[in-house]
């Protein structure tokens, strides 16, 4: 048997929403940078979906693009973090607050 | 010959031009003598024009050449031309005349001031613009020479604008001419909106002049009051006269040239010059005679109190234009012009003759400080006291002849500015004797030191030959002057040249032979009175007599204090007003306030910058989860 795709839809937003909350909730940097990769992930999952739903095959195409620019950010966004480490020694996000208002 | 009258006006203008940009170099005395060749060439071109314009015959004396077009503008087109006809080229010849002698006069004069050379181009440039305004052949060539004389004189006022008397004497003149500049200008649209021309003899329509038609009913009544009013500022009648007594701020040249002479006779001219006009309106011919009569009696009565040398003769020079104006309102346009070019002559030279006494007083100007200079300026005592005869009207000299012109006519026309106008003779003679007497008579007082503790002065020296020439010529034409235009004589004389410009519009008297004879007794009997009082009552050596010299009188009949009250002080109040109130509380609030309330929202705003990333994360979750709702209830509800 196969599942229909709402199931993959829910999985989907749930997996969304726990990128989303653990962003805003946990304060390790490397910890929200994962969760903006489930986020992400969520995404490219719902694309998938809808590809199929749909049989068009955009939808899986444009999931190679999230990807690979998801992997240009891992690298940007770790780059920052290792050297905001080696500055401060903190990987706390709330610990980067200079610009604040 | 008649069409060199270009060169009148462009030798001043050249030494003008030259001056500007060698006379510092050049200095003392080449740049003055520079200016008197100028000036004296003009004089001479002026001669030879007139010579040229006596040849034609009487009724083509009115030559109008255009050189080119100034500019044009929809239906305006200016040119610039000189119209030459008996008035403009009587003008001229005293003009250039008086103003080559001052200008001669000027270099003794001026000898070792630290600005000679201006001295000398705002002369130059002065020349320039009142042969501009007289030979002009429209209103607007007219009204450029008209400001340009009215700048050079308030830069010429305020020369020695180091002191703070001088510079307040020459913005004073300067805003008042200004005032009666706004009437010129408001004339000038009023005549072109209804004639569409501003040429006064020929162009579109033949001119001005050819089109009574557009200037009845109340045109040509606002139209001559408007010109009125610049001619009251220029040539300081009531009720802006106020400014000529402080113009003596300036250099006595300046005084004798510009603020007696020339100038302020433009506005004479001016009504002369547009006489077709004056002729369409009995109201405005009324309200014309009544200001000069009135003016000339106020100020005569102010000059019987003044101390001061200069401003004796500034009052006496409102006094004798207000003739003028008392004439031309009468139509008597003759009359008026005979009495500015004599006036001119004598006026000079008592200017002359009192910058004279100042040059060898060491600048006193204060006739109850001299006394006796007859012992020691020999040649101004005579000259001067040949001007005042003239002006008091003893015969047979200059001022007796025109002075009785204006009175015929005034007593055939108006009987009751006849009285005022008779009286005033009286007072001409009364303050010009006293001041000769204080002056030239008596015992000497220079030599004794002054009531607020001046030191003793010493004894005075007569001018350089320089200045005493001048004073020479003008006493000649001041003796002599009245040929020109005897009652008994009626060709070739000053009448029969300037009738064809006044032709139909010229008041006739018609007073019978008997009338005139009894009339010029009657000013001579004015005259006498007036000089026997003044000897009989300043002929002592106690010269302090307050009661001759009433408060009311000295402070010019309270009128500089009531233009203070009424529109000084209220002004003043309103400035500060402005400067303190409006501007310090609204516009200052204004401009405090958008700062204040760019820098309260700034404060409020920057507390949503908290520098937290989960805020920012938060902030687009939200945001996120409104779009999504408002989405779904479209779905849902749209």
């Amino acid at each position: 048997m196969s599942l229909s795709g709402a199931w993959y839809l829910g999985l989907a937003a749930i997996v969304f929403t726990i990128g989303a909350i653990g962003l805003m909730v946990r304060r390790n940097v490397l910890i929200m940078f994962m969760c903006i990769e489930l986020m992400l992930n969520a995404a490219n999952l719902t694309f998938v979906t809808f590809a199929r739903m749909l049989h068009d095959i955009g939808g899986q195409a444009v999931v190679f693009f999230v990807l690979v620019v998801a992997a240009a950010e891992v690298v940007v966004g770790l780059g920052i973090v290792v050297t905001n480490f080696r500055r401060r020694a903190t990987t706390v996000a709330d610990d980067l607050d200079s610009l604040k208002g | 010959m008649v069409n060199v009258a270009y060169l009148m006006l462009l030798l001043p203008l050249a030494g003008f031009l030259f001056l500007v940009a060698f006379g510092r170099r050049i200095g003392d005395p080449v740049a003055g003598w520079v200016g008197t060749v100028a000036v004296g060439g003009a004089f001479v071109v002026a001669c030879i024009v007139l010579a040229g314009l006596i040849h034609l015959p009487g009724d083509h004396r009115v030559v109008v050449h255009n050189y080119f077009t100034w500019f044009s503008s929809g239906g305006l087109s200016v040119p610039v031309g000189t119209l030459v006809d008996p008035l403009s080229m009587t003008m001229c010849m005293f003009v250039t005349g008086v103003s080559a002698l001052i200008h001669l006069y000027s270099i003794g004069y001026m000898k070792g001031d630290r600005d000679y050379s201006k001295f000398f181009i705002y002369l130059n440039l002065f020349v320039f613009s009142m042969l501009l305004l007289v030979l002009g052949d429209n209103l607007l060539l007219t009204f450029v020479g008209w400001e340009g004389v009215g700048v050079c004189s308030y830069w010429l006022v305020a020369f020695w604008f180091q002191r703070e008397s001088a510079a307040s004497a020459g913005k004073k003149a300067f805003i008042y001419n200004r005032i009666g500049d706004a009437g010129f200008l408001l004339a000038i649209f009023l005549i072109f909106e209804k004639t569409g021309t501003l040429q006064y003899e020929s162009g579109p329509g033949g001119g001005i002049f050819g089109q009574p038609v557009h200037l009845g009913g109340g045109t040509a009544t606002a139209a001559v009051l408007l010109l009125f009013l610049a001619a009251t500022g220029k040539s300081a009648q009531i009720p802006l006269f106020n400014w000529l007594p402080d113009a003596m701020e300036g250099p006595t040249p300046v005084s004798a040239l510009i603020h007696a002479a020339t100038m302020v006779t433009a506005g004479v001219y001016l009504l002369c010059r547009m006489n077709p006009l004056l002729h369409l309106t009995t109201p405005g011919m009324e309200v014309i005679a009544s200001i000069g009569a009135v003016t000339a009696f106020v100020a005569a009565t102010i000059a019987c109190a003044q101390q001061d040398i200069k401003k004796v003769l500034a009052f006496s020079t409102v006094s004798q234009i207000g003739y003028m104006v008392l004439a031309v309102g009468t139509g008597a346009y003759i009359a008026a012009i005979f009495l500015m070019v004599m006036h001119a002559f004598f006026k000079g030279l008592l200017f002359l003759g009192a910058g004279s006494v100042i040059h060898g007083l060491e600048d006193e100007q204060d006739l109850k400080r001299m006394g006796a200079l007859r012992r020691y300026m020999k040649w101004t005592t005579v000259t001067f006291t040949i001007g005042f005869l003239a002006i008091a009207g003893i015969p047979p000299l200059s001022g007796f002849w025109a002075k009785g012109d204006v009175l015929d006519n005034v007593f055939a026309h108006y009987k009751v500015l006849w009285v005022i106008g008779l009286v005033t003779a009286v007072l001409t003679a009364y303050y010009m004797s006293r001041l000769e007497v204080l002056a030239f008579g008596g015992e000497p007082r220079f030599d004794k030191p002054g009531p607020r503790g001046e030191p003793a002065l010493h004894a005075p020296h007569e001018s350089p030959w320089v200045m005493r020439l001048p004073l020479v010529v003008l006493a000649f034409f001041a003796f002599f002057g009245g040929v020109l235009d005897l009652p008994w004589v009626h060709t070739h004389n000053l009448e029969s040249w300037l009738t064809p410009v006044f032709s139909g519009t010229l008041y006739n008297d018609n007073l019978s032979a008997t009338s005139e004879w009894a009339l010029a007794l009657t000013d001579i009997t004015a005259a006498l009175i007036g000089v026997i009082v003044a000897v009989w009552l300043w002929r002592g050596s106690e010269v302090d007599k307050p009661a001759l010299e009433p408060a009311f009188l000295q402070r010019v009949w309270y009128w500089d204090d009531f233009y203070d009250t009424i529109i000084g002080r209220p002004s003043q109040r309103l400035a500060t007003f402005f400067a303190w109130v409006v501007d310090v509380r609204v516009i200052d609030g204004a401009v405090n306030g958008s700062a204040h309330l760019a820098k309260a929202t700034g404060t409020a705003a920057r507390k949503l910058q908290t520098g937290y990333a989960r805020n920012y994360a938060l902030g687009i979750a939200i945001g996120m989860a409104l779009i999504i709702a408002f989405m779904l209830s479209r779905t849902w509800w749209g």
